[in-house]
């Protein structure tokens, strides 16, 4: 299994940060760059950003804290989103939920042991007249039933 | 002679196999030796029926859907012989659905190639530009207010105001924020017509660039959005290779100039302020207002700041005048509004109407009831902030006030409809969750009360004190309504006290005879 991520590496970091410092309000730009690139924002990268935006720490710890988009660890290898928002809700989502827990063995939020699926929790993908709905690295899926979500499980599971 | 087929690539057909479809397509064609030119569309929005292909034809285009991949030879040949098939919808324009909706805004999407300008311009668009050119800044905004617009988000403020202040306001620099944190569950509106129609929103935004004299405009889109990140991403630097962007437009503005920031799952950051404060790189915390982000907005300078549809509705105004706009709708809700029909809903899509249709028609007669075939209990409006009506509400129209009159709100036009088998109890119980989960902590009320609300409608649930615990839930919803500095927390109540209203049975009834037995 080779990672879609590159692995930190100090150097890298510093350009990525140094190629959007200069844009406006740019630390959420930063912290996004570096999320895509390392799949995570290293803790390291923080006083970077810190340094080289004239912030304190705690101000970009505080903006990578605010946001449920970052993560502080690499999620695992695919990450599996279920919406729980109301549409869904109404077509029977948390009946979905609960199925994927079991299949997956782990509880909404969590990482499998083997680190290949990350199972989440997300609040509308707008896809809300195709409900329920999920998405798997990025790849969206509608009108799911129990046999939908069960070959979305298996393909993350591969 | 090449066969064209109309194959939408919006998120919401996607996902229930667009790509495949077109790509079976392809294939068919391949070998039975036709030559076929795909298009890739927004979607028409009626989701049902997704993934829906179009066929181009002399008398216009015909629908095939739903379709899935194995149907594609058999659609191809129906398509060329002209030949009966049981998936044919007949002409698009003619669907019951459509046919009966009023597109001003929507008008496009579905309907042309989102990623070309060209198609754009030749259905009309720019058009609104044009005239925006030769009116100069003091009648732009003159039209904009007399089309009577308010802001499509869910405020519904009138846009022309906005606008007005702006231009007023003096500064070095000034700028349009679009607001395409659409966060709402049962609202999709701004994501189709971003992937539908990117070009109107930035000739919206445009004009009002012109109108106010800014220089830099921003569309913030949330991150669960990434088709409409990239399709707005991609018609910017059409506009801005065609000289539409980057430039000076006409002579009296400044060059303008336009960035998409996508956002970091943060659901406060829909309200306007923490909008604002995301886009400045910080934590998206709600300011207090004043002062208005009409005088300091982004980066404290005037700052126009509306919602994708209130743009998306500004070319038409332009280009077909303010009175065309202005002659539908009812009382002060002026023009169309883009109703989103989703959830446990038959006949789930985008229904673009003038302001008036009420509730019942849009969830009984247009919308068919449920997809589960069980009878309609509720139907929340507006999203996670907006209240559930019951089946006795249903004659409510589209309307701003009668909806704030009936303790309700048209939020950004999303009906989600549930089905008899809803627990109204565990409605509120999200309604509070979901206000803890995203609350960004600066007031009170909606920090704390969220989470003494969970606290306490579990309770209830659990048939603790009912009653008191009933006053508890209650007095907290007046605390978060009047107390809170914004809507999310000001409007959780809605959802709760609605579901306390007109569902009670739900609430612990049984237990409320226990607690009179102690």
């Amino acid at each position: 299994m080779t990672s879609p991520y590159e692995p930190w590496e100090e150097t890298r970091g510093a350009e990525i940060i140094s190629e959007h410092s200069h844009r406006e309000g740019a630390t959420l730009v930063i912290l996004q760059a570096l999320q895509e690139a390392f799949g995570y924002v290293p803790e390291p990268a923080i006083t970077m950003v810190a340094s080289e935006l004239n912030l304190s720490r705690a101000e970009v710890f505080g903006v990578f804290t605010f946001y449920h988009d970052f993560r502080k660890e690499p999620a695992g290898r695919h990450v599996l989103k279920l919406c729980r928002a109301e549409a869904c809700q109404a077509a029977g989502c948390d009946a979905l939920v609960a199925r994927a827990e079991v299949k997956l063995g782990i509880g909404i939020g969590d990482t499998t042991p083997d680190a290949r699926v990350t199972f989440e929790p997300v609040y509308c993908l707008g896809l809300c007249a195709t409900a329920p709905s999920a998405m798997l690295d990025g790849r969206v899926v509608g009108r799911l039933d129990a046999a939908r979500i069960d070959a979305l499980i298996a393909e993350a599971q591969r | 002679m090449t066969l064209r087929l109309y194959v939408p690539r919006d998120a919401g057909a996607v996902a229930v196999g667009a790509d495949e479809v077109a790509a079976a397509l392809e294939q068919a064609a391949a070998k039975r030796g036709t030559a076929v030119e795909i298009v890739r569309t927004g979607s028409r929005g009626l989701y049902w029926l997704e993934p829906m292909v179009e066929v181009s034809s002399p008398r216009g285009r015909i629908a095939f859907g739903p379709l899935g991949p194995a149907d594609a030879p058999s659609v191809l040949e129906a398509a060329i012989s002209g030949g009966h098939h049981p998936l044919e919808l007949g002409l698009t324009e003619e669907i019951p659905f459509l046919k009966r909706q009023t597109r001003l805004t929507f008008a496009r999407c579905g309907v042309i190639d989102p990623r070309s300008l060209d198609d754009y311009r030749t259905h009309g668009g720019y058009k609104g530009l044009k005239r925006a050119l030769t009116l100069g800044r003091d009648a732009i905004l003159a039209e904009v207010a007399a089309s009577g617009l308010r802001g499509r988000g869910g405020a519904g403020f009138p846009t022309g105001i906005k606008w007005k202040t702006v231009a007023d306001t003096s500064a070095d620099r000034k700028y349009i924020v679009c607001n395409a944190d659409e966060g709402d569950s049962g609202t999709f509106a701004d994501r189709m017509i971003m992937e539908g129609d990117p070009f109107l929103v930035i000739e919206g935004m445009t004009i009002a660039a012109i109108a106010v004299g800014a220089s830099k405009g921003y569309i913030y889109i949330r991150s669960e959005y990434p088709h409409a990140v990239e399709a707005m991403r991609s018609a910017i630097s059409a506009a801005r290779g065609a000289g539409y962007l980057g430039r000076r437009i006409g002579d009296s503005s400044p060059s303008f100039d336009l960035e998409v920031r996508v956002g970091a799952g943060a659901y406060v950051c829909g309200e306007e302020t923490s909008l604002l404060e995301s886009l400045e790189g910080r934590r998206g915390i709600v300011r207090a207002k004043p002062p208005l982000p009409a005088h300091k907005g982004l980066f404290g300078r005037p700052t126009v700041i509306n919602n994708v549809l209130s743009f998306a509705a500004i070319p038409f105004i332009l280009s077909e005048g303010a009175k065309a706009y202005a002659d539908f709708g009812m009382g002060r809700s002026r023009g169309t509004v883009p109703i989103q029909l989703a959830g446990n809903i038959r006949y789930g899509g985008l229904f673009e109407t003038a302001f008036g249709v009420t509730l019942g028609e849009l969830v009984d007669d247009i919308g068919g009831g449920t997809f589960t075939g069980r009878p309609v209990r509720a139907a929340q409006v507006g999203g996670p902030l907006g209240a559930y009506f019951p089946r006795s509400l249903f004659d409510t129209p589209f309307d701003y006030e009668a909806f704030a009159a009936r303790d309700g709100l048209i939020g950004h036009g999303g009906i989600v409809v549930f089905d008899d088998s809803i627990d109204m109890a565990r409605q509120a119980r999200f309604a509070m969750e979901f206000c803890a989960l995203e609350s960004c902590g600066k007031c009170t009320p909606c920090r704390i009360g969220s989470t003494r609300g969970v606290e306490t409608i579990e309770k209830i649930i659990r048939g603790e004190r009912v009653a008191e615990n009933l006053a508890v839930v209650e007095d907290l919803c007046n605390t978060m309504k009047f107390g809170s500095l914004c809507a999310l927390g000001g409007f959780t109540p809605y959802p709760v006290m609605s579901a306390l209203k007109h569902f009670r049975e739900d609430f612990g009834s049984t237990p409320a005879r226990l607690d009179a037995a102690e």
